[in-house]
């Protein structure tokens, strides 16, 4: 690389241009990353108030705010918005697309017209499932055959919607393979990449091979209800449960989709707000990669009731420990981090924290539910319910919220109100195990999902439940509009307000348009904390 | 610089270097055709297990499938192939009439496969066979019907590299569209060539 | 507040089982986390901003220590796991096999005397119960708490679930696969009785509530009927349509048939509209009616009738 620096380019951020076609037809990873982040946080509330609703609804036994039926569109509705339209573009389409590029030191992905069509894929998906709502469904975000094959409801515009959706996903998976192998900076090599870049990379593969297998499942279901194929009808020689392992087979992947980028930006945050390296970056950076392989051969651990032989289930339940194990070990080094360390309890911090405390509830109920026998008793009940929130909220949104706080000031360019943005963490924190740790007790008593209305019994422990979600609800609007003031009226944000050693923080706060007005020569890991520098000789 | 040439190849920059883009695209399309495969591979999946549970009803049933118009589609879509082939050596070696022509080839080879499934299809339909008569007939239709959409798809990605390679806008430095879209074209004609064994050729 | 629900069966016990070696684990480590969590935060929180901090990146000792350990302990759990599954799904050679038929939004349940039972699941205490289980119409889940048992009903293919019941009682049945609008309304009992006690019910009269159920004024009794034997999953009494029409202002109701024939809603069309419901169905409503023939006696279905009449 040439060493001229004729640094006459003056800064530009690239959140200069205004216009709404400077948005909408632009290549810009950061733009697009925005783009991303408002569409996502926007079904993440929508999807959020209908949760608070169908709380509201559990708060008696009886059906007394809606019918049996609203409710069961409700948790479709609240399903299937958080799932494919909130969590799994989630942080990869949003973060991922602002920080990849960054952490590498490439001016943008490899393909940043395919990371524009992949956004208007994404639009395209939500206007579909806005049809959608006209006549909505009530089969649950998992659609299973032989209702979803035969109720009423539009379910061949949702599940179209979804289809769309996949393209999108997978071809962001696509494009960040190829950006992380071709762009990244000289001297990046891939053991001094950031571990959010490995957790990305983990993702993308499972995007990109996993996405297409629920894809050709919804055309089945499509064609099932337009053409009678009967492939999961029984009357004409078909199996129900086929559909489930063909739903599971994506779904399970998915669910790693939806948590390893959350893992990558708790490595992120600890050593920053530790002042220490990440201790073990191997281990974590390799457990990705590991978490995503097993991924692959588990999905049957959703179905251990469904009608699968024993030997499949056996089967399937060693695998499901076996993923535990690169799991827990993530959660040893992040802990090993904090050792010694220069600890700020900066609201990222906390998130961050939050997510080992809560991650580590969700994945030890985890382990209940890949034993055989215990499962039994515990499937298809509120213990689920439970577990899945602990690891998709307590693991996954915890982990949005702490990026959002964390690279705040450098994708805005602003501050926030960091006493506010803390006391909303404590509402949140505490809002959610309010809500769905009674849960856990509820699903070990037998109470079953998806009950529109339930036995007396489960009241007191389902009320509380419910006010929790209300706590929980109110911390996140108290986040929402702090985070959204300071957009307008915070501070002008330094460059490394953080002092972190990555690449992202070494360019102005906002960056300007193609990220580094020379490209990074890198000669040594991001987590360099406490190095002694070497003595010049 | 290394920017000045590239411009000069194909108009826009892009990557710092047009090794790094080539590689990138290779890698790109590579990992697409990967997508694709998972994607069928759902419905090769369903053929294994729903042919393990009816064997006579697929041994009885693609009896009525016409051997002799699959055998022709698989002729006229290998042959596709060799001409895509061709066509992307051509152009790395600056041939662009010839390179235009071969893809030409291509594509009406793709008609043609498209007007034979169209026969096929109305027999079918004629003999009063449809995607719901059972299960075999579901997943020929399915299968062979997804495997069409893509063969459309393609058609309509090489009628616009011809196009433009008719335009000048490919030459023996800069070919990569060209090369992608062949290989995109020879996944297509690979799926083909595992439909029709498993489809008429059953028994 | 109970934890769990008290093991009624054989299998409860040794799932039980599981579930506290699992819940000893996880409260071990969750705890060895949070304290090392929460201590780290407190005892290393930042006091002067320049402050140094040791350059430690790894130990590949207690890497080593921290997977073997887990790996070792996720194994066990796993075996104990499936060593109690194995049993769960292993019915013995003399148990008595019973029928469950699911479709929405009720259980039937057929004996292996001909005996037939609605949402009423009737056991014997100490006898292994093999229920052999099959939907009509979508997925569906038997799933008994108290047994600690759940398994799958699907249409066109059987599934089966086993247990012995240890304890006489009354327990909860749900579906736990969710199925449609009643889902949550497709609840049972299983009641497990002496085998005296069984063998009077067997004959077929009225058990632990024979003589009370004897002395009810019919209406009552047919209020009862219709909470415990599935009409309200369909039959709201409110007036508003769950799947068939509601009973309130149903009796002396005149309309139209789907043959297009009319008719006057009286005591004998609606003895016979539960048992051959299907046959003068009225004008809107989908065929899912099940039949009750074998299920209710005339006598509840005067009862019914009486309580329909009070639905003004």
């Amino acid at each position: 690389m040439a060493n001229h620096t004729i640094a006459t380019n003056v800064y530009v951020s690239f959140l200069d241009k205004k216009g709404f076609l400077s948005w909408f037809l632009t290549t810009d990873h950061k733009r697009i990353g925005i783009l991303y982040l408002i569409s996502i946080s926007l079904f993440f509330l929508i999807a959020g108030t209908i949760a608070l609703l169908m709380r509201f609804e559990l708060l008696t036994p009886a059906s007394d705010f809606v019918s049996p039926h609203t409710y069961n569109v409700l948790f479709t509705l609240h399903g299937s918005l958080m799932v494919f339209f909130f969590i799994v573009p989630g942080l990869a389409a949003s973060f991922g697309n602002f920080l990849i590029p960054l952490m590498i030191g490439a001016p943008d992905v490899s393909f940043p017209k395919l990371n524009l069509a992949s956004y208007w894929i994404y639009l395209l998906g939500t206007i579909i499932m806005l049809f959608a709502l006209l006549q909505p469904a009530d089969t649950g975000w998992t659609f299973y055959t032989p209702y979803s094959a035969n109720t009423d409801a539009d379910v061949i515009l949702i599940t179209l919607g979804v289809f769309v959706l996949g393209f999108s996903s997978i071809l962001t998976g696509l494009n960040f393979i190829v950006t992380i192998h071709k762009m990244r900076a000289p001297g990046m090599t891939w053991h001094r990449l950031p571990l959010f870049i490995w957790a990305s990379y983990a993702t993308a593969i499972l995007q990109l091979l996993a996405t297409p297998v629920v894809g050709i499942t919804l055309l089945l279901l499509i064609a099932e209800r337009s053409l009678g194929v009967g492939f999961f009808d029984p009357a004409k020689g078909g199996d129900p449960v086929l559909f489930q392992n063909f739903f599971w087979f994506y779904s399970h992947p998915a669910v790693y989709i939806m948590i390893i980028p959350a893992m990558g930006v708790i490595s992120e945050i600890i050593p920053v707000f530790s002042r220490k390296p990440i201790f073990g970056y191997k281990a974590i950076a390799y457990s990705s990669l590991g978490i995503a392989f097993i991924s692959f051969l588990v999905w049957a651990h959703h179905m251990f009731t469904s009608g699968i032989s024993e030997v499949a289930a056996t089967i399937f339940s060693f695998l499901t420990f076996l993923v535990a194990i690169p799991t827990a070990i993530k959660v040893f080094n992040w802990i090993a981090t904090l050792y010694k360390g220069s600890i700020e309890l900066h609201s990222a911090m906390l998130y961050a924290l939050g997510f080992i405390f809560l991650f580590t509830i969700g994945g030890l109920t985890g382990v209940f539910l890949g034993a055989l026998a215990a499962d039994i008793h515990l499937h298809d009940t509120y213990f689920i319910v439970a577990h899945m929130h602990y690891v998709m909220i307590g693991g996954t949104v915890m982990g949005f919220f702490g990026a959002l706080h964390f690279w705040y000031p450098k994708w805005f360019g602003k501050m926030f109100n960091e006493s506010v943005a803390k006391l909303a963490w404590f509402l949140i924190f505490v809002g959610f195990n309010v809500t769905f740790f009674p849960q856990f007790f509820l699903g070990v008593q037998g109470m079953p999902r998806r009950y529109a209305t339930y036995p007396e019994e489960f009241q007191s422990l389902m009320s509380l439940s419910t006010y929790g979600s209300w706590i929980l609800g109110l911390g996140i609007l108290i986040m929402t509009v702090n985070l959204l003031k300071g957009l307008f009226s915070g501070e002008k944000a330094p460059q490394n307000p953080y002092g972190s050693l990555s690449l992202e923080w070494q360019v102005p706060s906002p960056p300007p348009l193609e990220n580094f007005e020379e490209i990074p020569h890198v000669t040594d890991w991001s987590y360099g904390y406490g190095k002694k520098k070497e003595v010049d000789a | 610089m290394e920017k000045a040439n590239m411009e000069e190849s194909h108009g826009h920059i892009h990557h710092m270097d047009p090794e790094v883009e080539y590689s990138s695209s290779k890698l790109g399309m590579w990992l697409f055709l990967g997508t694709e495969i998972m994607l069928f591979g759902g419905l090769f999946a369903a053929y294994a297990i729903f042919r393990a549970k009816y064997p006579e009803m697929f041994l009885e049933s693609h009896q009525e499938l016409n051997r002799e118009m699959g055998a022709i589609n698989t002729c006229i879509l290998i042959f596709s192939s060799l001409t895509m082939a061709i066509a992307v050596t051509a152009i790395q070696k600056g041939k662009r009439k010839m390179a235009g022509l071969f893809i030409l080839v291509t594509i009406i080879c793709g008609l043609g496969f498209g007007v034979v499934k169209y026969f096929e299809y109305s027999a079918k339909f004629a003999h009063h066979i449809y995607p719901d008569t059972n299960i075999f007939f579901s997943l020929y239709f399915m299968m062979t019907g997804l495997h069409m959409i893509h063969v459309f798809i393609g058609l309509v990605v090489l009628g616009v590299i011809m196009v433009l390679t008719f335009k000048g806008k490919f030459n023996e430095k800069y070919s990569t569209p060209v090369e992608m879209g062949g290989l995109y074209w020879h996944l297509v004609d690979l799926i083909w060539i595992y439909l029709f064994p498993l489809l008429y050729l059953v028994g | 507040m109970t934890w769990i629900p008290e093991a009624a069966s054989n299998l409860a016990g040794k799932v039980d089982g599981v579930l506290l070696v699992i819940t000893l684990i996880s409260i071990f480590f969750f705890v060895l986390i949070s304290a090392l969590l929460i201590y780290f935060a407190v005892k290393y929180r930042r006091r002067r901003e320049d402050e140094e901090t040791p350059y430690i990146t790894g130990s590949e000792p207690l890497e080593i220590l921290w997977t073997v350990i887990p790996s070792i302990l996720l194994i066990l759990l796993f075996v104990y796991g499936f060593v109690v599954y194995k049993e769960m799904r292993t019915p013995p050679k003399d148990s008595v096999d019973i029928t469950v038929t699911g479709k929405q939004w009720l259980w039937t349940f057929d004996y292996y005397n001909g005996k037939k039972t609605l949402n009423e699941l009737y056991v014997r205490q100490n006898i292994p119960v093999r229920m052999i289980m099959r939907a009509d119409d979508v997925l569906h889940s038997f799933f008994i708490p108290a047994f600690r048992v759940k398994q799958d009903l699907l249409p066109g293919r059987y599934t089966q679930l086993w247990f012995t019941p240890t304890k006489i009682g009354t327990y909860d049945i749900f579906c736990a696969e969710y199925c449609g609008t009643g889902h949550s309304a497709m609840l049972g009992k299983v009641v497990v009785l002496s085998p005296e006690a069984y063998d009077i019910w067997e004959k077929g009269i009225g058990v632990d509530d024979g003589a009370a159920v004897a002395s009810l004024p019919p209406a009552e009794l047919g209020e009862k009927i219709y909470k415990e034997k599935g009409c309200n999953a369909c039959h709201s009494i409110d007036g508003s349509i769950v799947i068939g029409p509601s009973f309130k202002g149903l009796y002396g109701r005149t309309g139209v048939l789907e043959d297009g024939s009319s008719y006057t809603a009286d005591e004998n069309y609606i003895m016979r509209s539960i048992l051959e419901p299907q046959e003068e169905m009225v004008q809107g409503f989908q065929p899912v009616m099940p039949s009750f023939k074998g299920i209710l006696s005339e006598d509840d279905i005067t009862a019914v009738i009486a309580y329909m009449k009070t639905l003004k």
